[in-house]
C-alpha cells in the first residue's frame, strides 16, 4: 500500500462514504411511492463500499465489513422468497402484500408494509453480488 | 420561462457533445477523464433542468445519484491512470 500519496482521497473519503450511506438509506425507505428501493439503494452502497476500497484497498473493505458476500447474497434471496412465500399461508397469491397503519413512538401515524421487507431481501441481495463480483475482478490478476 | 428552460437544456446537450469530442479524440488519457468528468456534471445539469422544465421532483434524487456515480468514475480513472490498476490488490504492496 502506498503510503501517503493519496491522503486527500482517503481523508475525503472517509465523511463521503457516510454520505453516500445515508443517501442509500434514504433511497431504501423513499422506495415505495418515489423513485429508489431496494435495487438502486443496495447498488448505493456497493459503490460507497467501492470508495473505500478504492482509497484503501480491499483488505480494509474485508475488514470493515466482515461479513462473507456470497453468504449475504443467499440471506437475500432467502428473505424475498420468505416475503413471497408468506403470503401463501393467509390464502392470498404469492407476493401479495399487507400493509397496515400503526402508532409508533416517535413517527407517529405511520404505514407499513411487507413489500418493505421484500426490498431488505433485494438490497441485501444486490449489494452481495456487487460487491462478490467487485471483489473478484479487484483481486483477478 | 420554458423556452429559456428549453434553450439551456439543448445548450447543455451542445457542451456534451464537445466533451464527447475531446473524449474520443483527445490526444492524453488525461484530457478523456476531464473530459469524462465534464460529462458527468452535465448530465446532472441536464437532469436538473429537465426536472425544472417538466415541474416535477421526482428527478431531483437523480441529480445526487449522477453526481455520486461521475465522482467514483474520476476516481476510478484517475486510480487507474496513476498506478496502472484501479483496486489494490492484498498482497502486492511493494510494488507500485
Amino acid at each position: 500500500m502506498p503510503k501517503g500519496s493519496d491522503i486527500f482521497l482517503q481523508n475525503v473519503s472517509k465523511i463521503v462514504v457516510f454520505l453516500v450511506l445515508a443517501f442509500a438509506l434514504y433511497l431504501f425507505f423513499t422506495g415505495h411511492g418515489s423513485p429508489g428501493g431496494g435495487f438502486i439503494a443496495g447498488l448505493m452502497s456497493a459503490g460507497a463500499l467501492l470508495l473505500l476500497a478504492l482509497a484503501y484497498d480491499i483488505e480494509t473493505v474485508r475488514k470493515v465489513v466482515p461479513f462473507d458476500f456470497k453468504l449475504i447474497t443467499a440471506i437475500g434471496l432467502l428473505i424475498a422468497l420468505g416475503t413471497g412465500t408468506g403470503a401463501l399461508l393467509f390464502g392470498q397469491p404469492f407476493l401479495k402484500h399487507a400493509f397496515g397503519h400503526f402508532d409508533l413512538p416517535l413517527l407517529g401515524d405511520t404505514e407499513l408494509h411487507t413489500a418493505l421487507i421484500f426490498d431488505l431481501g433485494v438490497y441485501l441481495a444486490v449489494v452481495g453480488v456487487t460487491m462478490t463480483i467487485l471483489l473478484t475482478i479487484g483481486e483477478d490478476r | 420561462m420554458q423556452t429559456v428552460l428549453l434553450l439551456s437544456m439543448v445548450l447543455l446537450a451542445l457542451a456534451i457533445a464537445g466533451c464527447l469530442y475531446r473524449v474520443l479524440k483527445g490526444p492524453s488519457i488525461a484530457d478523456r477523464i476531464a473530459a469524462l468528468d465534464t460529462i458527468g456534471v452535465n448530465v446532472a445539469a441536464e437532469v436538473a433542468v429537465a426536472g425544472a422544465y417538466t415541474q416535477s421532483t421526482a428527478y431531483f434524487e437523480l441529480v445526487l445519484l449522477i453526481g455520486i456515480l461521475a465522482f467514483l468514475g474520476t476516481v476510478a480513472l484517475a486510480r487507474y491512470m496513476e498506478r496502472g490498476k484501479v483496486l489494490d490488490a492484498p498482497d502486492d504492496s511493494t510494488g507500485d
